[in-house]
């Protein structure tokens, strides 16, 4: 029988990519949140994943996955001259957030794509499991 | 008619535990798709099984006898299989190795290869069960 470990580490996979497409959310929606201060504006953020590793020696197989941590974007925000703006400084420029929207997008589809994966083996463990309690009737 | 039941189910068991041990490491290739740095790793199931089988008798094998030491196939037929790393195609930039189609397809094969042992086992309870109940 597949071992539960499985569960884990699809679930963790799922866990993980719902972790970015959170941030990738989070990215789109701040998209145009301009700021009058280039250092307070919102910057993109990404998460960076990282294998668990098992320990040496153990009967372990699969190593599983989780998020190390979010980073922040650190290309300089976008300054526009907009002096009709509320929000612009003493020299008409508001600073537009760092956001790539196409790339969100990419990576949208890619971590759904992912997190899909980690369903369809969850599944596949599942079935396989039952079909092992029933052997023999 | 005296029935060792390891023997009676002969290849079959082994490569059951097999099959779900690969399943563990391609789902964790799997999980693993988007992690910079990770390197796709596979078992050889047909070194290992052949191994855990007693293989080529004509080889020395190696015993492990602390956990800490790479695993062989030991005396009883159980196997601690060597994961291997899969050469890859095309590795990101970010020196990940997970191909997804790849995993994907040997994921899909190994799910069916052990529902296939699956069915020799059953149908080997089942002419086991007739002998049995003698009808």
């Amino acid at each position: 029988m597949p071992s539960f470990k499985i569960f884990d580490v699809a679930g963790a996979g799922m866990s993980a990519q719902s972790v970015r497409l959170n941030t990738t959310a989070s990215n789109l929606a701040n998209a145009d949140s301009v700021g009058s201060d280039p250092n307070a504006v919102y910057k993109a953020r990404h998460p960076v994943f990282e294998a668990v590793r098992a320990q040496l020696g153990s009967k372990e197989m699969g190593s599983a996955v989780q998020v190390k941590g979010i980073v922040e974007d650190q290309t300089p925000a976008a300054a526009r001259y907009e002096p009709g703006n509320p929000l612009a400084d003493a020299n008409g420029y508001v600073y537009a957030p760092n956001v790539n929207v196409v790339e969100e997008m990419t990576d949208m589809i890619s971590a759904s794509r992912s997190y899909q994966n980690n369903v369809e083996v969850m599944n596949t463990a599942k079935e396989m499991m039952l079909a092992t309690l029933r052997l023999g009737q | 008619m005296p029935v060792n039941l390891d023997t009676y189910l002969g290849v079959h068991a082994t490569a059951l535990k097999l099959r779900s041990q690969r399943t563990e490491v391609l789902a964790s290739n799997l999980a693993n798709i988007d992690t910079p740095g990770y390197r796709a790793r596979d078992i050889d199931f047909k070194s290992v099984l052949a191994a855990a089988n007693g293989g080529d008798s004509s080889s020395v094998q190696m015993t492990a006898t602390r956990p800490g030491h790479i695993g062989a196939a030991t005396a009883n037929g159980t196997v601690t299989p060597e994961l291997k790393y899969r050469t890859p195609l095309a590795p990101s930039l970010d020196g990940n190795t997970v191909d997804a189609q790849l995993e994907q397809a040997a994921f899909a094969e190994n799910a069916v290869h052990y529902q296939a042992t699956l069915s020799f086992l059953s149908a080997k309870f089942r002419s086991l069960m007739t002998a049995i109940t003698g009808q």
